[in-house]
């Protein structure tokens, strides 16, 4: 982490499909040993951003380097990267094993110590037992770990991750997530994942970049993008936000300028309560209820106009309290600092 | 319709019912038609090779003998079922090492309506005439014809002539010898195995060849590791038409060869002006068997491990 060279740098990197820009004007640092994420909606170019560190693909414009080197226009098999594919790409002729020993059969690592390292890896994902099996005889979540294992084993500096998760059920996924961000502490190897996931990219990442269009909106860590989102689409797609702007901004802040207010921070407090210092209020009627379990959410119509998604945790409320909230007249009530001006594109 | 259509409802659910009943209706006439005609006939052809023919009478002697399998390892006939053999197996290589490019451009980069043309011209041949096919390369391959032509003008003939001076397989000239044969049987044949390797290599996801660069591999390492075990499948069902077609194949020996017989001439001879039913049924058991050998080296090989 203390090394001042990037393990990934881009550089005003496009790439152009005709006229579509899958990635647009793109600059962005990787750090030595984080755990790094591209989030964004498919087809916002981050997968095209992952294919382009792995070589898969190159840029129409710009650089790309890696640890400091210019790889823009290397083939994958030269370069130090591994990656572990969305559908695992496990050679179906092969045993497990002949697929985790296949980086270093190519290398031309001894039989013996190729065996060696197989069985160590394969024990650290917990298949120590079935290297002798087929691919197609192991579960999606073996599979995966497999595939995990294979790129692992060459001891790559970058270790490319393309939605590994997203065949998994939600149970397996939250498991692998921990999982594999452990291992990443583990082995120290730069992680960069791709997820559309945002609550994925929020558990695991040391940092993320949103991606957008082919842009990336904002780069940092989990709290800064989900607390200061830099602009609207951030807010929206990191998290659940209500985007408040023109003549309801002005009723509610005094200026018609576009904040985003987070749902859980806004309190529902009964009509006519008195507004204390420091907070921002709007009145409405709750017009939609739904009941998620550990929380609430719910639908106000504002008085000013719009709306407001607000969710409440359900630490006292009964079943009976999220029945009758409906068509009740409220106060919405919350810290003006919670609200985050946000950067609008045209 | 008023009338018909509850009674042909009733049929629907009557068979959508009996699932077993359904499957055998379908299924009934095919089975006759292979089990009956076609493994009859062969089950016939297996019982006439065990026959004898009385060299005195000319007439077949229906008494069960192996006498007739005797004569197939004949010198002369052990000959002709070697060339014959030698053939499928130099035309299989041949058509597997032309056909891989072409088939693996078609299933990897040719863009859909690229792959549509492609398509077209390796099926084109096979709407016309196999004979007209067959004599038409006879003229090609003659001495006056165009590829003398072309190879003389591109002052090859010096190789050509050479060529043809090769013990077994040259002759007078392409049009009567081994290696025009060759040409012919690869020309006719390659469609088979364009066909299977192009749709076997249309089934190697793209990501497995990527995944094999990405941990290392340089391309020709992920020819012979990926793609190639994968596409062998299809490798081998090609192999199976090109071998198969050229052991039984008695036109283009006819057309293009010499008095050196291949098995479905010597088949031609024994039943017709001969009359020796029961040899002839012999020689046809030969190709039979060895592609029953083929196959379980093909097997052993792991073939068919990926499928």
């Amino acid at each position: 982490m203390t090394t001042s060279i990037p393990a990934v740098r881009f550089t005003h990197v496009s790439r152009h499909f005709g006229d579509v820009r899958a990635v647009d004007d793109v600059s962005l640092d990787i750090l030595d040993g984080e755990f790094f994420t591209l989030l964004g909606p498919s087809g916002s170019g981050k997968t095209t951003c992952l294919r382009l560190i792995a070589g898969f693909d190159h840029p129409t414009t710009g650089r790309i380097e890696l640890q400091g080197v210019e790889v823009s226009s290397l083939p994958p098999y030269e370069r130090d990267v591994n990656t572990v594919f969305q559908d695992y790409a496990l050679f179906p002729h092969m045993t497990v094993a002949e697929n985790v020993a296949y980086g270093l059969m190519i290398k031309k690592v001894p039989p013996r110590e190729r065996a060696t390292r197989v069985n160590e890896m394969l024990r650290m994902v917990q298949l120590g037992g079935l290297g002798r099996r087929k691919p197609s005889q192991l579960s999606g979540g073996q599979r995966q770990r497999v595939a995990l294992v294979r790129a692992l084993i060459n001891r790559p500096r970058v270790l490319l991750l393309d939605e590994p998760l997203g065949a998994l059920d939600l149970k397996l996924r939250q498991q692998m997530q921990l999982e594999l961000k452990a291992i990443q502490q583990q082995v120290g190897i730069t992680f960069i994942y791709v997820t559309h996931d945002q609550e994925e990219a929020l558990t695991m990442s040391d940092r993320l970049g949103v991606f957008n269009a082919g842009r990336l909106e904002q780069v940092g860590t989990p709290a800064e993008v989900y607390e200061h989102p830099a602009t609207d689409f951030v807010a929206g797609f990191v998290g659940v936000s209500n985007l408040v702007s023109g003549l309801v901004a002005e009723a509610i802040i005094g200026s018609p300028q576009t904040f985003t207010i987070r749902p859980e921070k806004i309190l529902i407090r009964g009509a006519g309560e008195p507004i204390s210092d420091g907070m921002c209020a709007a009145d409405g009627r709750i017009r939609d209820v739904i009941y998620l379990g550990a929380h609430t959410r719910y639908r106000v119509e504002l008085a000013a106009g719009g709306e407001l998604t607000v969710t409440q945790q359900n630490v006292d409320t009964t079943p009976l309290d999220v029945q009758t909230a409906r068509g009740r007249t409220v106060r919405l009530m919350w810290h003006r600092t919670h609200n985050r001006q946000v950067f609008t594109r045209p | 319709m008023s009338t018909g259509a509850p009674l042909a409802r009733r049929i629907s659910t009557y068979l959508y019912r009996r699932p077993a009943l359904a499957l055998g209706l379908l299924l009934t006439p095919p089975l006759a038609w292979l089990g009956l005609v076609y493994l009859g006939s062969l089950v016939a052809l297996l019982v006439q090779s065990f026959f004898s023919l009385d060299g005195f009478t000319g007439q077949v002697v229906r008494r069960f003998t192996f006498a007739t399998y005797g004569d197939l390892f004949t010198r002369a006939n052990v000959d002709i079922i070697l060339r014959t053999a030698g053939m499928a197996a130099a035309v299989t290589v041949a058509a597997a090492v032309a056909a891989f490019p072409l088939a693996y451009y078609m299933a990897r980069y040719a863009s859909p309506r690229m792959k549509a043309a492609l398509f077209l011209a390796v099926l084109l041949p096979l709407w016309s005439s196999y004979l007209v096919r067959v004599y038409s390369w006879k003229l090609i391959l003659a001495k006056e014809g165009i590829l003398n032509w072309t190879v003389t003008r591109l002052r090859l003939e010096g190789v050509l002539e050479w060529l043809l001076t090769l013990p077994g397989i040259g002759g007078p000239s392409l049009s009567v010898s081994l290696l025009g044969m060759f040409i012919v049987f690869l020309y006719v044949w390659l469609p088979y195995m364009i066909l299977p390797v192009e749709a076997a290599l249309e089934r190697v996801p793209e990501s497995l060849i990527e995944a094999s660069g990405d941990l290392g591999a340089r391309p020709a390492d992920t020819f012979r590791r990926v793609i190639l075990p994968l596409a062998f499948p299809g490798v081998v069902a090609g192999s199976i038409f090109t071998f198969a077609l050229t052991l039984g194949d008695f036109i283009v020996p006819y057309a293009l060869g010499n008095s050196a017989f291949f098995i479905g001439q010597a088949v031609l001879a024994h039943q017709g002006t001969a009359g020796n039913i029961p040899l002839a049924a012999a020689f046809t058991v030969v190709p039979t068997v060895i592609m029953a050998f083929y196959l379980v080296a093909a097997k052993r090989a792991g073939a068919f491990d990926a499928l």
